[in-house]
């Protein structure tokens, strides 16, 4: 008895894991497969991209010039160590916008849009507008769901490619202003460096992480628990879920484009 | 006509509804009473198929209500909310017109909006109202607003959700006297669900008292009184001593 209760407690958290995964999954694909058929939300769809994508442009470029001069700083000092200081501009562009871009950019849009959708739709399950929308012949998930998931999937990689461009504009800056470089020359270098694939993979990241991002919020949204405790507890799971799926997806997503 | 029988629903080891019977006719007001937690609003969701029953049938003109086009069917109804489940994202207007601008009796924009401000106007609230949001109002206004949306594309049948709850006397009598009005005007059929002895005497053609998870006693408003059950007694006299505990 004694050693079989810490098992039977071991299975009851995997089972209740792999319940969570199927119920994702089963809402995912309902959420997906109600993308093109109508009735559509134009209006929710638009007020969606404003506040997703809009809206989260301050803090997504301000986290992406902060990481680009910093990037710029670290490949400086490391590179000196084997007197590759050259290899800033580069490194810093690719670094951008392979990883550090659709990742922190993710991350940063996940903290601020997934909590806010969470709350939102958690908020409405509580005080019962998701139950009205049902009596109001209105299917919560095309009208809350669909527009917001749809919205973050285009959007998100458009943040991500601001960032990338504010990213390395920081790197730039500090390269300029504090490391000794050419202006011309370090947009060159970097310019000549990056490749197509080494950008579309990073707005493909964005893409996946857009719909991840949404898909938790409205997920934990509408079943959310009763009461403000259970709509913090709620937005509390949309995040953490958000964040740990978002750095997964990031390196299943890389060894997939770069893996081999 | 809404015939529920044999309805049981239970969460968990909670057993709500342990064999509800009920019926309501026709152009009648029902009003179902009962303490707190005994499932009245989980019965009027279930006719809504808001909440599943686990067993026992409910027919709405000898149909299931979990069979057919569900859309249809939920345009036969109106629905006031407990704390009125306004859309706060909408403004005023666009809440009481929201049925009217989808679905099967989807109007133009203009047409919607003066519907909305005729029901705001029926329910006593000025046309400024409707490009006010939702937070804007007062708790009696949002619940006139919620009355407007529920009777906006005049539904056959009329759900109210404890219409009073967190109303003064005065608005309480407004909104009951709003509730009978609309009510016997239209003909609808109406339940409603209140802990609130004088919004049943108002409201009320008929009175179900819910206990124990069953209909413990059904009859005409004006029998009421007279009956000399003991549960009803306690119940609409506020009672503390009898059958139903107190502490529950």
């Amino acid at each position: 008895m004694i050693l079989t209760t810490p098992l039977a407690a071991l299975g009851r958290v995997v089972l209740e894991a792999l319940a969570g995964i199927g119920r994702i999954a089963i809402f995912a694909a309902q959420v997906v497969s109600h993308i093109l058929r109508p009735p559509f939300y134009p209006r929710e769809f638009l007020n969606a991209i404003l506040q997703i994508g809009w809206f989260s442009l301050p803090v997504v470029g301000l986290t992406a010039l902060f990481t680009g001069g910093a990037l710029a700083l670290q490949i400086y000092a490391g590179g000196a160590r084997y007197g590759a200081e050259a290899a800033v501009p580069a490194i810093t562009a690719i670094g951008m916008v392979r990883e550090l871009g659709p990742v922190l950019g993710g991350l940063m849009v996940a903290a601020r849009v997934t909590s806010s959708i969470a709350a939102e739709i958690g908020t409405m399950k509580v005080t019962e507008q998701i139950d009205a929308l049902v009596t109001l012949s209105t299917n919560p998930l095309k009208y809350l769901a669909v527009p917001r998931v749809v919205a973050a999937v285009l959007v998100v990689p458009v943040l991500v490619a601001v960032g990338d461009s504010i990213g390395i504009a920081g790197g730039w800056l500090v390269g300029v202003n504090q490391l000794g470089f050419n202006s011309s020359t370090y947009i060159k270098n970097t310019v000549d460096f990056l490749q197509f694939w080494d950008i579309g993979s990073g707005l493909v990241k964005g893409a996946a992480f857009g719909f991840i991002i949404a898909l938790m919020g409205v997920y934990h949204g509408m079943n959310s628990g009763r009461g403000a405790q259970g709509v913090g507890a709620a937005t509390k799971s949309a995040v953490v879920a958000a964040s740990v799926l978002i750095l997964a997806a990031n390196f299943l997503l890389t060894r997939v484009f770069f893996g081999s | 006509m809404i015939e529920l029988s044999d309805v049981h629903k239970a969460f968990g080891p909670n057993k709500v509804l342990q064999g509800v019977n009920l019926t309501i006719p026709k152009g009648t007001s029902m009003v179902i009473i009962g303490g707190s937690g005994t499932g009245k609003s989980v019965l009027l969701k279930s006719v809504l198929g808001l909440v599943r029953p686990d067993s026992g049938t409910i027919t709405l003109d000898g149909q299931d209500v979990t069979k057919g086009d569900r859309e249809a069917f939920l345009a036969r109804f109106g629905m006031l909310f407990q704390g009125g489940a306004l859309f706060d994202s909408l403004r005023v207007w666009e809440n009481v017109a929201f049925r009217l601008r989808q679905g099967n009796q989807k109007r133009p924009k203009d047409e919607a909006r003066a519907i909305a401000i005729e029901k705001l106007r029926r329910v006593g609230l000025k046309e400024h109202v409707a490009d006010q949001y939702p937070a804007e109002l007062s708790g009696g206004m949002q619940k006139r607003v919620s009355l407007a949306r529920a009777i906006a594309a005049e539904p056959e049948i009329i759900f109210f959700d404890e219409p009073t709850t967190g109303l003064d006397p005065i608005m309480s009598g407004v909104i009951n006297d709003l509730i009978r009005e609309i009510v016997t005007e239209m003909g609808a059929t109406a339940m409603t669900i209140t802990h609130d002895m004088t919004s049943v005497r108002a409201i009320a053609d008929n009175v179900a008292m819910l206990h124990g998870g069953k209909v413990r006693w059904t009859g005409p408003v004006s029998q009421l009184d007279a009956t000399d059950d003991p549960y009803i007694q306690q119940f609409i006299h506020g009672r503390a001593e009898g059958p139903i505990e107190s502490v529950r």
